[in-house]
């Protein structure tokens, strides 16, 4: 073969096994950290099957916030609409939760309890995260909370 | 009657767009002298009506008209009235608006120096500019009206969002932006090269400085939204791997590669078409940012409220750019030099083993970096269009891909400058290098014996920041002590960005290997020891701010029971819409942050508190002020000066 040609089938080789090697790890990487939304019929349902950890999804339900007096363990349930799954975490919360607000969770499901790592609340008081708008447009009427994000602003 | 009269003016800069970006183009592809003339006067016009629309919004907020709607969205008669400037720029419309008037300074800049350039050049380039500021002002006009009337007018503001009301506001945005469009200008020199048939190395010459100064102050500008984002939310990290910080460092990525691309480009006459890839990728990956930041696609911190018609528009106005410029591309890229070895220019042969191959890797990784964050922060669009979930992709992935892709690179950054151009013997840098490579790694060890923990990271870190400053200060040495040894502009903001590398390497990987948090509930009185601090919480009073109650704690940080520091973290209430903010209390340092930042009232007196350790945070943002520095100084290189003025008589003759 001529020397030209070889240098470049050698290249090419290389270039094909360095972009599959690539490939192999970004998979890999992703399939490892990503996270899939859930609502709580969802869960109950079976659907998030027995994946380790996933985030959760929905409204805090009305009066269902409790902690203890100088304790940082919270309990709270998550509502769709349809169904209620108790949530237990032992952290800060974020500025904006509240009962009735939007809420995405992320842990993993200890005996029929969701145990979260961390907890994130709406960015503002008008912003509703647009996947748990999607997921729960139906859940929203139900809640007499416009499925529409930006229009949840009732001061 | 002002805000119609913005309204006006503002249609006015979309006409004047209109025209600099049709005759001059077609007067450039036409040869017709008098077309091509208007580019520069067309530029002044829009600049001036640009920033005449700004000032008039500027007026409306610091005039406090709640008849405007996105005056009394986002701003209230009691803000304060430095923060009424940058609520301009607080939300949807003005931060356009800002983008759009930065675009019109940057064309204005190309139009005030290009004089030593070919008319056709200034005309293209100019009109790619215009075009791309056509679309950015249609958009504003049609979908994103910051002079829309509110009827009837509002008696009272809803308020500029209180994460918003930060001296970080003040410089972020403006930095980021300059950054973000200071890239249409090679985008517009890669277009106009297209257009042309023709890239001259002179031509190259000129686009670098600004190539340079768009980079250094989007490496600025990340670096504020990084100690912002670190200083603001209370959870004591600099960066997030949100989709947000991401669409600004895809931009950033590329933009790296293209400062490097374009030196060889300019110097040995290769890589000229990846050069002119790059230049549109840069420019792409800002368009796709902005349209990330905008359109509220994304589950983000900054995510804006989203408004469809909008999305759609930005897709649309991406769509043309980038399949446009991608096209010209395809169309005439294989037409340039470059493309067969053995026909071309002799310069720019170079052997495997030659500073060209080098910054071939530099410029693979930097690039394969850049895909890797690309996919990571769409997989979660791209999942939900087919419908696999609504899914989220975790920091690890981005964190590990990232080291693993910047490691080699880490390596190979203090060869660069020691290694030839063109040919190479790979043992005369090796035995440059090789002693400073044995301090690195003993020092590394040591860093790695004497960690109270997180050995690796901080072993790694000691070794990789040793290894790149001392390997580029043994360049600075050579250099100067070469016979008649100058040091250009050029080579010494190469220098001052390669230290700045290694100065961030201390920051990023100290601070995640020594770094200690607790989150925990404590009673007026109580403490917690973190390391060699104490804690000691002393309760929270009231205060009234501005516009806010706030909860004031104060925690004092003792050392060896000595009173080191006295810190004041807050909770904010916002007088209008009643939000909460945390705002962190922090005892800075060149080797370590002390952090406190308060959560919620428990009840009882006790309240939550986060408390941190974060040594050699500061770094990381000093080592990005250093690259800012580096790319800055290199701008200033008189060799691009002087080759302008040494060109003068050819482009006037």
């Amino acid at each position: 073969m001529h020397p030209t040609r070889k240098r470049r089938l050698l290249l090419i080789l290389a270039l094909v096994v360095a972009a599959g090697i690539a490939t192999t790890l970004v998979a890999l990487a992703l399939q490892r950290n990503v996270a899939y939304l859930y609502t709580p019929s969802e869960v109950l349902a079976g659907e998030a099957g027995d994946q380790a950890r996933f985030r959760l999804g929905g409204m805090v339900a009305d009066g269902s916030f409790e902690r203890a007096n100088g304790s940082m363990r919270a309990r709270f349930v998550v509502d769709d609409g349809d169904a209620r799954l108790p949530v237990v975490y032992e952290g800060i919360l974020p500025d904006l939760f509240r009962e009735n607000q939007a809420v995405v969770a992320t842990g993993s499901m200890r005996d029929g309890t969701f145990v979260a790592e961390q907890v994130l609340a709406k960015h503002d008081e008008n912003y509703m995260p647009k996947e748990v708008a999607d997921k729960m447009g139906e859940a929203h009427r139900k809640h007499d909370v416009p499925a529409q994000p930006g229009a949840a602003d009732a001061p | 009657m002002l805000a119609e009269f913005g309204q006006v003016v503002l249609v006015l800069a979309l006409l004047v767009a209109a025209l600099q970006a049709l005759l001059p183009i077609a007067g450039a592809q036409r040869g017709l002298a008098p077309w091509m003339a208007v580019a520069r006067p067309a530029a002044y016009a829009q600049l001036v009506l640009v920033l005449g629309a700004f000032a008039i919004l500027t007026a409306a907020f610091v005039g406090q008209d709640f008849s405007l709607r996105y005056v009394a969205e986002n701003s209230n008669s009691l803000l304060p009235w430095y923060y009424r400037y940058t609520a301009v720029w607080g939300a949807h419309e003005g931060s356009l608006l800002l983008w759009a008037l930065i675009l019109a300074l940057w064309t204005g800049a190309v139009a005030r120096f290009s004089r030593r350039l070919p008319p056709q050049v200034v005309a293209r380039v100019l009109g790619v500019m215009g075009l791309v500021s056509f679309g950015f002002l249609a958009f504003l006009i049609f979908t994103s009206n910051p002079f829309a009337r509110l009827l009837p007018a509002a008696v009272e503001g809803h308020d500029l969002n209180p994460l918003l009301q930060d001296p970080g506001m003040i410089v972020h945005p403006p930095m980021l932006y300059l950054g973000y469009v200071g890239f249409s200008v090679p985008f517009a020199f890669a277009i106009a090269a297209l257009l042309g048939g023709d890239v001259d190395a002179r031509w190259l010459r000129w686009t670098r400085p600004w190539t340079n100064i768009a980079w250094a102050f989007l490496t600025a500008g990340i670096a504020l939204g990084s100690w912002w984002a670190y200083y603001e939310l209370g959870w004591g990290g600099w960066w997030f791997w949100d989709p947000v910080e991401n669409a600004s460092f895809m931009p950033w990525l590329a933009g790296t590669a293209l400062l490097h691309s374009q030196a060889v480009s300019e110097k040995r006459g290769s890589f000229v078409g990846w050069t002119l890839l790059l230049a549109i990728a840069a420019f792409s990956l800002s368009l796709l940012g902005t349209f990330l930041v905008r359109s509220g696609v994304l589950t983000s911190v900054h995510a804006f409220a989203a408004d469809p018609s909008r999305g759609l528009f930005i897709l649309i106005f991406l769509g043309i750019v980038i399949g446009g410029s991608l096209l010209l591309y395809a169309l005439r890229a294989p037409g340039f030099e470059g493309h067969d070895p053995e026909t071309d220019d002799p310069r720019s042969r170079f052997a495997p083993m030659s500073r060209e191959t080098l910054l071939l890797v530099n410029n693979l990784l930097l690039a394969s970096a850049c895909a890797m964050v690309l996919l990571g922060t769409l997989y979660p669009l791209l999942a939900d269009a087919l419908e696999l979930g609504k899914i989220s992709v975790g920091p690890p992935y981005f964190a590990l891909l990232f080291t693993l892709l910047m490691a080699p690179l880490v390596l190979l950054v203090p060869f660069g400058p020691l290694t030839r151009w063109q040919r190479e013997q790979a043992s005369r840098p090796m035995a440059l290098l090789l002693p400073w490579l044995g301090v690195a790694l003993v020092l590394g060890i040591a860093a790695f014996v004497l960690a109270p923990r997180g050995q690796w990271k901080v072993a790694a870190g000691v070794a990789g920041a040793a290894w790149v400053a001392f390997g580029t200060l043994r360049f600075a040495w050579q250099r100067l002590r070469s016979p008649g040894g100058r040091m250009s502009a050029e080579m010494l903001g190469m220098i001052l960005a390669h230290l700045g590398i290694a100065v961030f390497l201390v920051g990023a990987l100290l601070v995640e290997g020594l770094g200690q948090q607790r989150e925990l509930a404590l009673a007026p009185g109580q403490q917690v020891e973190l390391g060699k601090h104490a804690f000691r919480f002393d309760g929270v009073e009231e205060r009234q701010g501005p516009n806010y109650v706030s909860g004031l704690g104060t925690v004092t940080v003792l050392r060896d029971d000595r009173a080191i520091a006295t810190l004041h973290p807050e909770k904010r209430r916002y007088a209008s819409g009643g939000q909460v903010m945390t705002e962190g209390a922090i005892d800075a340092g060149l080797a370590r942050d002390l952090y406190v930042a308060l959560g919620e009232d428990l009840g009882d007196g006790s309240w939550a508190l986060r408390v941190y350790t974060r040594p050699f945070v500061r770094w990381i943002w000093l080592g990005a002020a250093l690259m800012a520095l580096g790319g800055l100084v290199t701008a200033t290189d008189r060799r691009f000066r002087r080759d302008a003025a040494h060109r003068e008589p050819r482009a006037t003759a």
